[in-house]
């Protein structure tokens, strides 16, 4: 027995919306198999993995808190994605949206204006531009692989961030600790719902992904960069230019990512150290893609990465399982969805021959 | 003099090692036509299998085997994702990666304070006792030879075999290679698997012979500086060893600057290989046209024969 | 078996080959004997191409039966094909560019290890039969023909006893046709059966001993080209008689719309072909076409005159009178220059796109389709609605996705489209490529009305008697060069022929015997 795809006469649009879940759902059920390959109890672990996490409101407000960079940034990246821009260093335009914001607050410690903390977004938003501007320009000037690119000054970003922390900007009260001294309190976003750690940052974030969908979904501009994407002769046909593509995708993922990076060191961390990021920037390059490259979907998507974020940090807790279990689930979750996709353009069937295709109404 | 150049010529070629493994392997799927962009995330399961197979069995060469096949288990699942289910190469690829990570970090978690013995560099005899030369270039690691070894048999593969040819043939159009009878997708599949094998490799000698432990994410991007390699040595493999050397190069240039006292901060030095590979990339990419004369003319670009 | 038997080589009975959107062949009988070159006839989408996969082995059929001199046999694979004796000259050639010409032939030749040896024998045959090779020249570095006979060759070397050729006129001039024919002519003397597709009656009259017609994917008749007509074959192949457009003499010509002065381009790509002063004036109510074999530079000049590539010389280029070398796209089409490309999915529309959403493509600045940046969906569906009815667009609607229609409707759906806009300048790249003759005629129609309305209008194409049907004026372009243009009606197939070697009056004196792209 083998199994054979098959065409489809056109894409299921169902499948479109379905793929997602069904890889979800892979992913829950490849859990159990884990869980109990580890000599875990596969429905204690699968609770204390993905239900206790968020059954009290602070465990939901840290869902929220944990999803609101990553649908930041796919929301960025996927604009870039959707023209087939492949920017993957957002973590490095994190830092240093992290390191631009963080770098205002430590110049101001006496700031008081609440309009502060709308300079440092600015702040970080503007190095995420410039980290993002290398490899466009790159890309643009000189042809050079934007993937690699971008990568590549993850590494830089990251040793950048070290130097700043293990030197110029170390707290001189700070024990030798690799990290800068706290903000000022006009420096951080405010809580929303006390006492959770929920903060105004989620807000940033909704706004960004509405501009996001506005932009991607309804804009003369966006349907260039999807065209792009799809069909790049046409776009060259429609006199589309390439190069504005390329800065457009590219910026996008780096302001949001660099927004997020201050989200990070305003918000939960309050100052900066030598991470800032449990690896959101590749993170939202998953849910990029599980929320089918489109805002609405990346806002669900989102909520899911957020889930094995704290699952990972609960199966320590609760399963002395490494928390690094989160990658693995996360690299699944983005490996049965690819699979899964497969159903959107294709029919899969079981030889030896199955009888003739029945007809299907397009739905 | 001397003193200095031999130990800089020897651990240069070491740093440039598993670059030459991880880069051939990546070269040979690419002139297959299929950009796989995991090898980051093979070569970190192929380092963590071999670490552990290596403890468990105080082998390193079951360490090298265990390597070798963990990679290539990793390209298999790339390979089923692309090849036969159609999926983007570059979101397959990053998916690879990021899965990699989290594997090798999952699994190696109990092995982080595990330390093992490097082994015994084996001198070749006679050449080893040529004055300069010999300690330089025949005092090394058995997988250093080997790795040249494969430089050597991938070039004659490619260049001077028929199976090469064909490999070719389907690196540049599938469509008509499937037209005159050979089975794409599985000279594909074949191709993915060897560069799966060969990064897997690349990690097992980092975690097993260059620095003998087990630390997360220490690949440390040369998965990424390997498939920049390819597209500096234009996708010849005389070229993927030169370029491996002299990222080697770079590498060891901060141990060096920092063991001769130079003022400046060791994140910079750290930075230079990164640095380095996005210059390269320019200076490479610059003419469009030596990257199109050379690129496989299909890569990235899915097949599927019914279509 | 004894010799006077009229056993046939192959030997197809009940054929049936179904694809999940259509039924390409359809119960297909044929028989081809020793010696005779065998027409198998129809127009676009009738079947001949699956039919000629499942004798090669490259598709297999879903019912039916395959004899090969008699016996019953299956064709799992071109390697068995090709073990059989069958060999094929794909109409998309099947050949690496990148790599020479002996590499190419000995992939299809199993054992083949000694590559010196390959090359003496190709030189060999194709000396033989007339078919000049160079085997360690690199394929890309070959002009169209040249890659013909590469394929020929490779074919020929396995000394087949059933040639199959797929459409092979369509790239040559009607010189190489006529030495083309010789060869076949000589192979079937020697014993080998042929199996010639075509479309195209006069070729098959002239060369074939008999034909399987075949429509929609099943055979409507069996005949003799030799005892038929023109009109009487053509009958058979689309049910009536074939459509005539429509062609009133251009009036005086208007104005110069569409101006190329001394237009230079480098190739802009390693296999491309650098343009050439290149001058043309097309005249506002007249239809110029530009003749050639493909790969000629008319890919680069259609570049140029879109604005894909700009030009250093504003003034290469002139529309309505205005120098536009160095304007982009999206500038020209503000100026009245419309443009149907080649490839209809994936350039002139995105295939995974709506209907709607292809017509912002090139229409966005016609009808107020966007508006503060935004993009006002019911002004596409509204432009979309007209296009299709107005151009008889077969299709699900403006929703339905672009590559769910078949050629000839995508392809008067773009025309509608660019014609909507009411082009004061069209060029047409290939218009009616691959479609079948409902579709070309509409097409060819919808132009000349065009012109009759009075746009000046540039149509690039391979297809001579497509030209000669719908041009006032032709020029021919060879090796990055442009003939003068010619008045239709004073020159004649054979003598732009000629014209397409690069040998026309006055023609540069390195333009040689037959035409390429040069290799920088």
């Amino acid at each position: 027995m083998r199994l054979r795809l098959e065409a489809r006469p056109a894409p299921s649009r169902a499948m479109r919306y379905l793929s997602p879940l069904v890889a979800t759902a892979l992913t829950v059920v490849a859990g159990f198999i884990v869980f109990s390959g580890l000599g875990r109890e596969p429905l204690a672990a699968f609770h204390a993995f993905f239900v206790r996490p968020v059954s009290s409101l602070n465990g939901l407000a840290e869902l929220v808190l944990k999803a609101s960079p990553l649908m930041l940034i796919a929301t960025g990246l996927a604009i870039g994605y959707r023209a087939n821009v492949w920017n993957i260093g957002a973590e490095g335009q994190l830092i240093l949206g992290a390191i631009f914001g963080g770098g205002l607050a430590l110049a101001f410690p006496g700031a008081e204006s609440r309009w502060f903390l709308v300079l440092m977004v600015l702040a970080g938003a503007t190095g995420g531009l410039l980290w993002a501007a290398i490899p466009a320009l790159l890309r643009n000037r000189f042809n050079t692989n934007e993937i690699l690119v971008s990568l590549m000054l993850v590494y830089v970003a990251t040793l950048l961030l070290s130097y700043l922390v293990h030197g110029p900007w170390r707290d001189p009260q700070g024990f030798n600790f690799p990290q800068s001294r706290m903000f000022a309190d006009a420096a951080l976003y405010p809580i929303l719902a006390e006492p959770t750690r929920l903060n105004a940052g989620f807000l940033v974030a909704l706004g960004a992904v509405a501009c996001g969908w506005l932009f991607i979904e309804r804009s003369f501009l966006g349907y260039q960069m999807r065209v792009a994407g799809l069909a790049e002769a046409a776009a060259r046909y429609a006199g589309f230019s390439s190069g504005r593509t390329v800065w457009i995708g590219m910026l996008a993922g780096g302001a949001a990512a660099g927004i997020a990076g201050v989200g990070e060191v305003a918000g939960p961390i309050g100052q900066l150290t030598s991470s800032v990021s449990p690896g959101y920037g590749f993170a939202a390059i998953i849910v990029a893609f599980v929320g089918r490259l489109n805002p609405v979907g990346i806002v669900f998507a989102s909520l899911l990465m957020s889930l094995l974020y704290l699952g990972g940090e609960s199966a320590q807790m609760e399963l002395r399982l490494p928390s690094a279990i989160t990658g693995l689930f996360q690299g699944m979750l983005l490996f049965f969805l690819l699979g899964s996709d497969v159903l959107v353009h294709y029919r899969v069937r079981l030889l030896p021959r199955a009888p003739a295709p029945r007809e299907e109404a397009a739905a | 003099m001397t003193e200095l150049l031999v130990p800089i010529v020897v651990a240069t070629l070491a740093a440039g090692t598993p670059l030459v493994f991880a880069a051939l392997g990546e070269l040979v799927a690419e002139k297959s036509g299929v950009l796989n962009l995991g090898v980051e995330g093979m070569m970190l399961v192929g380092a963590i299998a071999a670490f552990a197979a290596t403890v468990a069995s105080g082998s390193a060469w079951v360490g090298v085997l265990a390597g070798m096949l963990a990679g290539a288990a990793m390209s298999f699942v790339f390979a089923v994702l692309a090849l036969t289910l159609q999926a983007n190469q570059v979101a397959a690829g990053l998916a690879l990666s990021l899965f990699g990570l989290g594997l090798s970090a999952f699994a190696g978690k109990p092995l982080e304070s595990v330390a093992l013995q490097a082994p015994q560099a084996v001198p070749v005899p006679l050449l080893s006792e040529i004055p300069l030369l010999g300690p330089m270039l025949f005092s090394h690691q058995p997988l250093v030879y080997l790795s040249w070894l494969m430089a050597v048999l991938v070039s004659l593969f490619l260049y001077r075999s028929r199976a090469g040819l064909v490999l070719r043939a389907v690196g540049e159009s599938p469509a008509s290679a499937t037209a005159i009878g050979y089975p794409a997708i599985a000279i594909r599949y074949l191709a993915t698997l060897f560069g799966g094998a060969m990064a897997g490799i690349a990690g097992a000698f980092l975690s097993i012979v260059y620095t003998p432990m087990w630390v997360e994410g220490m690949t440390a991007g040369r998965g990424w500086i390997a498939l920049a390699l390819v597209v500096f040595a234009t996708w010849r493999p005389a070229r993927v060893l030169a370029g491996a050397y002299l990222f080697g190069g770079v590498t060891m240039l901060q141990f060096f600057a920092q063991g001769a006292g130079v003022a400046v901060a060791s994140q910079l030095l750290s930075s230079l290989p990164y640095l380095a590979t996005i210059v390269v990339l320019v200076l490479i990419s610059r003419n469009p046209h030596t990257i199109r004369l050379n690129a496989p003319v299909s890569l990235g670009k899915p097949y599927h024969p019914d279509a | 078996m004894g010799a006077e038997s009229p056993a046939p080589r192959l030997a197809l009975r009940g054929i049936r080959k179904a694809y999940p959107a259509v039924v390409a062949n359809d119960g297909i009988d044929l028989a081809v004997l020793p010696g005779e070159i065998h027409a198998v006839l129809g127009e676009n989408g009738a079947g001949k191409s699956t039919l000629m996969k499942i004798i090669y082995g490259v598709a297999r059929p879903d019912a039916g039966e395959i004899r090969w001199e008699g016996r019953r046999i299956e064709v799992p694979s071109p390697q068995a094909a090709r073990a059989l004796g069958i060999g094929m000259v794909f109409q998309h050639f099947s050949l690496f560019e990148t790599l020479t010409v002996a590499e190419n032939v000995a992939l299809a030749l199993p054992g083949e290890r000694d590559l010196a040896a390959l090359a003496r024998r190709i030189e060999e045959v194709s000396a033989r039969y007339g078919l000049p090779l160079d085997p360690r020249r690199l394929v890309h570095s070959l002009s169209v023909g040249e890659r013909q006979r590469v394929e020929i060759v490779r074919c020929l070397l396995l000394e087949p006893r059933l040639l199959i050729m797929d459409e092979p006129t369509s790239v040559l001039t009607p010189q190489a046709v006529r030495r083309l024919f010789e060869t076949l002519r000589q192979l079937a003397a020697e014993g080998c059966s042929i199996l010639y597709i075509s479309h195209k009656l006069d070729e098959i009259q002239a060369l074939c001993h008999a034909a399987t017609v075949l429509r929609a994917g099943r055979v409507t008749g069996t005949c003799d080209p030799r005892r038929e007509t023109a009109s009487s074959m053509a009958r058979m192949m689309i049910g009536k008689d074939l459509p005539v457009c429509e062609h009133a003499e251009a009036r005086t010509s208007g104005e110069a719309r569409l101006v190329l002065d001394g237009l230079c381009l480098p190739a802009q790509d390693p296999f491309g072909t650098e343009l050439q002063d290149i001058r043309l004036r097309v005249h506002a109510g007249e239809i110029v076409g530009v003749a050639g074999v493909s790969g000629n530079g008319q890919q680069e000049l259609l570049r140029a005159l879109s604005g894909e590539v700009t030009l250093g010389r504003a003034e290469a280029v002139k529309l309505a009178g205005v120098a536009a070398g160095r304007l982009h796209p999206g500038r020209r089409r503000r100026m009245g220059l419309g443009f149907v490309p080649e490839e209809r999915l994936g350039r002139g529309a995105v295939p995974t796109m709506t209907l709607s959403e292809n017509t912002l493509l090139t229409a966005h600045r016609a009808a107020g389709m966007v508006r503060g940046g935004l993009v006002q969906r019911a002004r596409l569906r509204a432009f979309a609605l007209e296009a299709i009815g107005r151009f008889a667009v077969m299709c699900g609607g403006p929703e339905a996705e672009a590559r769910s229609l078949s050629g000839g409707n995508l392809q008067k759906f773009i025309v509608g489209r660019e014609l909507l806009q009411a082009p004061r300048m069209l060029v047409v790249s290939q218009p009616t490529w691959g479609l079948d003759v409902g579709a070309s005629a509409f097409i060819r129609q919808a132009l000349i009305d065009l012109r009759n309305a009075g746009a000046a209008i540039l149509v690039i194409s391979e297809e001579l008697d497509e030209l000669f049907e719908i041009c006032d004026r032709i020029a021919v372009m060879a090796k990055g060069r442009l003939s003068p243009a010619a008045r239709t009606r004073d020159t004649s197939v054979e003598e732009i022929g000629v014209w397409m070697s690069g040998l026309w009056p006055g023609a540069a004196p390195d333009a040689g015997e037959a035409a390429r792209a040069p290799a920088p």
